[in-house]
């Protein structure tokens, strides 16, 4: 198992395949506390990064694993951390800091029911609003689901591009059910990897949040002589603490117009059977595995049913959203929540499609049955 | 002379930058802040193998001034972001600045686990008794039965003696100094810096405008000599009864032990994980 061969098939955890995504990405750095769901990607990753020359470290808490990942980051190495609510939500502080220093990193966050410690063992999509809004003030943020193994190793690496590409912190959500499901997939023999934009220029006339036009400066690792200032302020052009309007508003809103401007980059999406649909369901994470096969059995039994799957679910998928909302009677969205993104879905649609939730918060799977129920009372 | 000292602290202030700075006239910070660049300089360090951390709080504009690798982190969180910038980076020097409120309440904890862990950082606290920058509330080392805003009424609390919890929880090199005796103080961050492993100085510094003025101590001047008066070398003070002690405080040198450093053997952990990967290879 230890030797790794590209391409070769393997039977892997999703936070097993989380690890070969993150390494194959060049993550070499890893600082995470102890916690259920998501300790299997701690520990492998102590093993690992040594290996490779990278560095792991447990830390005191989720606050301090967080300040270590953007403190490696600005060092020039990329980092991330892996943990699940009760964890997320000491993050919540330092990743309001990456968002402003605009420090790439990535943070795999494996749902459980919450809230407060809530179901440490069972399965959750509890944490998608607190993935996009959860650490105080305007901020952007990309956040992408997970639904198999194979995605726990294509998203982290693409997580871990976008974050360096828009110097922005990518979070993962995956959720117990991902994480723990063995699944055997072919690991990729070869990967688009990108790095972040390093400055070209003599450290003189480098100007470390001055804008461009993807919205994303040039970013110098500590010790290499570009000595510049990074602070969770708001800051001018230079980096350093301001109050003046005229300097706040530009670059707030380059903060926004960086994710707005790269959206055909970042979203994610999979259409299955939605072309000649009239009724799809709208999912993401492990239940969009439920929605496929509902999608299938109500195809056997005739019926015009598709499914959309949100891979990135902020920035949110407004056009793919809509165009499904357009052409159907209605559509469904299971979640393992009382309603987070159906309130999205809700609020992008501007046609007659009805918008029918299934909620379930018992800790339970939803299963194919429950929604091929829905797709049922449609008709 | 003061000229010579003047000149010498404008070579690593970004004297073209941010200035004004956000200190009040008399605060203890410019003279640590002196300190530290002496002691830099006096070492000989290169400004780009440097990153100077900090906190929140009047403590936390500190590294906005100095012409190094420069980061203003989140409340308690410094000794955090400087662990991750050692491991990924060895080479660097990683100096953090705090506060007594910054360093010992909201990072507590990270403070506490970095003495412990033994990474090769430097940790500057400046103790001035008081959240300043919010307007005198009470800190962990408020004393007791002084006046601070939240605490009117006199203070219940009792205060931490941040250099002994140091000392308790590890750190390799721990010293207290004043900012009443600068050439002290520029020796034992000068030692700091130089020593292999997490080095604590804590300096006894002034807020004559929060804490002072509530406590019979309204200007600079007078809060230096209440810290020359209560300042008991360490070699003195070895001699000196509970009783003797009580309402003064230690200064100098409190520990300097050889302890294996986390940044080191991590480095070994590395190579022997390499040639493990290596060997796995071959067969």
């Amino acid at each position: 198992m230890r030797k790794k061969s590209p391409g070769k098939v393997r039977l892997l955890q999703g936070n097993e395949a989380v690890v070969e995504g993150a390494l194959a990405a060049g993550c070499r750095f890893f600082a995470g506390y102890p916690i259920t769901p998501a300790s299997e990607i701690s520990e492998i990753l102590s093993i690992r990064l040594p290996r490779i020359g990278g560095t792991f470290i447990q830390m005191e808490d989720e606050i301090a694993s967080m300040g270590a990942v953007i403190g490696a980051s600005l060092a020039g190495v990329k980092s991330m951390t892996a943990t699940s609510g009760p964890g997320f939500s000491l993050m919540q502080e330092n990743l309001g800091y990456a968002c402003i220093a605009e420090v790439p990193c990535v943070v795999v966050n494996v749902m459980r029911g919450g809230p407060s410690t809530g179901l440490p063992t069972h399965p959750s999509q509890g944490d998608v609003m607190q993935a996009r809004w959860g650490t105080h003030g305007d901020h952007p943020v990309i956040v992408l689901a997970v639904s198999s193994v194979k995605d726990c190793f294509d998203i982290t690496v693409k997580a871990f591009n976008l974050s360096e590409a828009f110097r922005v912190p990518v979070i993962i959500l995956s959720d117990e059910v991902v994480a723990h499901t063995r699944e055997s997939f072919a690991l990729p023999e070869a990967l688009p990897v990108i790095d972040r934009p390093k400055p070209n220029m003599p450290p003189e006339w480098y100007i470390p949040y001055a804008d461009n036009s993807r919205g994303v400066p040039p970013m110098a690792a500590f010790g290499e002589g570009y000595r510049y200032h990074v602070t969770g302020l708001i800051h001018d052009v230079r980096g350093f603490p301001t109050e003046r309007a005229d300097e706040i508003d530009p670059f707030m809103k380059r903060l926004f117009r960086k994710i707005t401007q790269g959206f055909e980059e970042i979203i994610l999406s999979d259409s299955y059977m939605t072309e000649d649909a009239d009724v799809c369901v709208i999912a993401y994470g492990s239940v969009a595995r439920s929605a496929r096969r509902a999608v299938v059995e109500a195809r056997a039994k005739g019926l015009k049913a598709g499914m959309l799957q949100l891979i990135t679910l902020f920035p949110f998928p407004r056009h793919v959203v809509e165009e499904v909302l357009a052409g159907c009677r209605a559509v469904i969205v299971p979640e393992m929540n009382m309603g987070q993104i159906s309130r999205e879905v809700k609020r992008v649609n501007s046609t007659d499609c009805r918008v029918v939730k299934h909620n379930r918060i018992d800790g339970g799977l939803i299963t194919p049955g429950e929604i091929l129920g829905r797709i049922l009372e449609i008709k | 002379m003061p000229e010579e000292i003047t000149k010498l602290i404008h070579k690593y202030l970004r004297h073209d930058k941010k200035f004004p700075h956000v200190w009040c006239p008399g605060c203890g910070n410019g003279i640590v802040l002196g300190s530290l660049i002496r002691a830099i300089d006096k070492i000989g360090l290169s400004k780009d193998d440097i990153v100077m951390a900090s906190g929140i709080g009047c403590s936390g504009r500190m590294p906005v001034y100095v012409d190094f690798n420069t980061l203003h982190t989140t409340h308690g969180r410094a000794l955090t972001f400087a662990t991750g910038i050692k491991l990924a980076k060895p080479s660097l020097n990683v100096i953090t600045v705090m506060g007594d409120g910054d360093a010992t309440a909201i990072g507590g904890n990270h403070f506490i686990h970095a003495a412990r862990r033994n990474l090769d950082l430097t940790a500057i606290i400046i103790n001035n008794q008081i959240y300043g920058m919010t307007g005198g509330q009470f800190s962990p080392t408020t004393p007791y039965g002084s006046v601070a805003t939240t605490s009117t009424w006199g203070h219940i609390e009792h205060a931490f003696s941040i250099a002994d919890l140091a000392v308790t929880a590890g750190a390799a090199f721990v010293a207290r100094g004043t900012v009443y005796h600068v050439q002290m103080l520029d020796e034992v961050i000068e030692k700091a810096i130089r020593k292999r492993g997490f080095a604590v100085v804590e300096v006894m510094s002034n807020c004559h405008v929060q804490f002072g003025r509530r406590n019979q101590m309204g200007d600079p001047v007078t809060m230096l000599k209440w810290f020359k008066e209560s300042a008991v070398p360490a070699e003195k003070a070895a001699g000196m009864g509970h009783d003797e002690m009580k309402g003064r405080f230690t200064i100098g040198i409190l520990a300097d032990e050889e302890k294996p450093v986390y940044t080191e053997q991590y480095g070994k952990i590395r190579e022997r994980a390499v040639a493990a990967a290596a060997e796995e290879l071959k067969k």
